[in-house]
């Protein structure tokens, strides 16, 4: 088994009104320098195979099908022993 | 020969019905209502998908409807010339299948907006907006979280150059790009757009601007 976890952002320039809320009640708590605040996703996915090379192929392959919408945004793939 | 519309109902949809209503009143007969998991579409003028929650919105919105068995036969068909209509929720899922460029995102002010707001009609020469005039305004509501309009800044000036632009906001309620309200795809006949038509249908829902859409779609597609 192979855990493969995918991370999805929203792209550079995408506005993100999650990110900025989030800065914002942060500053209301007093924390002053956060200069930016971005949020996405996180998915894991535990695959049945052994073979790291082919977990890694497939996990791509489902993010740029479903897991993350290529028009605004960026995924990364991140490989664990589960 | 009166107008063949079939709706598209998803696990989540709430404006089947509406939908359903309003193609009724122009088309003179009932529209079929189509399943998310049927694999056939009967002989159809105009699939109509609906707003609502498909799927819970989960993952994204309209992702998970947009790769539903239904899915695929609503994508050939738009293909090969069936007119296609998404509103709200069918917004994104026309957008998450391909069939229309660009996203949505959440509003930019984060609040969901559920008011009327004044569009305007950006072009009269397709089968959606016949009965209505160049520049006309409409007052017709929107009831989204996720509206906000994007694209990239060469889609966007492919949009406004081939007036694929088929409505925009006088007053933007979700920060979208260029006012976009609705847009087209290259022959006109797939229309995706947030706002709700066939919320305003008739005075005692507020306003019948929305009507003009069904019957142009009736006069152009039976």
């Amino acid at each position: 088994m192979i855990r493969a976890e995918v991370r999805v952002m929203l792209k550079n320039g995408v506005l993100d009104p999650q990110g900025q809320a989030t800065r914002k009640a942060l500053a209301h708590l007093g924390f002053s320098d956060v200069e930016a605040v971005r949020q996405g996703k996180l998915i894991v996915l535990d695959l049945n195979t052994d073979d790291r090379a082919a977990a890694e192929a497939e996990a791509r392959a489902m993010a740029s099908k479903l897991l993350a919408n290529p028009v605004i945004e960026d995924f990364s793939v991140e490989l664990l022993d589960a | 020969m009166s107008l063949r519309a079939g709706v598209v109902v998803f696990p989540g949809s709430n404006c089947d019905r509406d939908g359903a209503v309003a193609l009724a009143m122009v088309a003179g007969r009932k529209p079929k209502m189509i399943w998310h998991q049927d694999t056939k579409l009967p002989p159809l003028d105009l699939i109509f998908l609906p707003g609502g929650f498909s799927y819970g919105d989960y993952l994204r919105c309209g992702a998970i409807a947009a790769h539903s068995p239904v899915m695929r036969e609503v994508v050939a068909a738009a293909k090969k010339g069936v007119a296609v209509l998404g509103v709200c929720n069918g917004f994104h899922l026309l957008t998450e299948s391909g069939l229309l460029p660009g996203a949505l995102i959440r509003n930019a002010g984060l609040k969901f907006v559920c008011r009327s707001v004044d569009l305007t009609v950006e072009r009269t020469d397709t089968p959606y907006a016949g009965r209505y005039t160049q520049g006309q305004s409409l007052s017709i509501p929107v009831a989204h979280g996720d509206g906000n309009y994007t694209a990239d800044a060469d889609t966007l000036a492919r949009l406004n150059d081939e007036g694929r632009v088929a409505f925009r906001y006088r007053d933007n309620p979700n920060g979208s790009a260029d006012n976009i309200a609705g847009i087209y795809n290259e022959t006109g006949r797939v229309l995706g757009m947030m706002p709700h038509p066939e919320r305003a249908v008739e005075p005692m829902l507020g306003s019948s601007d929305g009507l003009g859409l069904f019957q142009s779609i009736a006069e152009v597609l039976a």
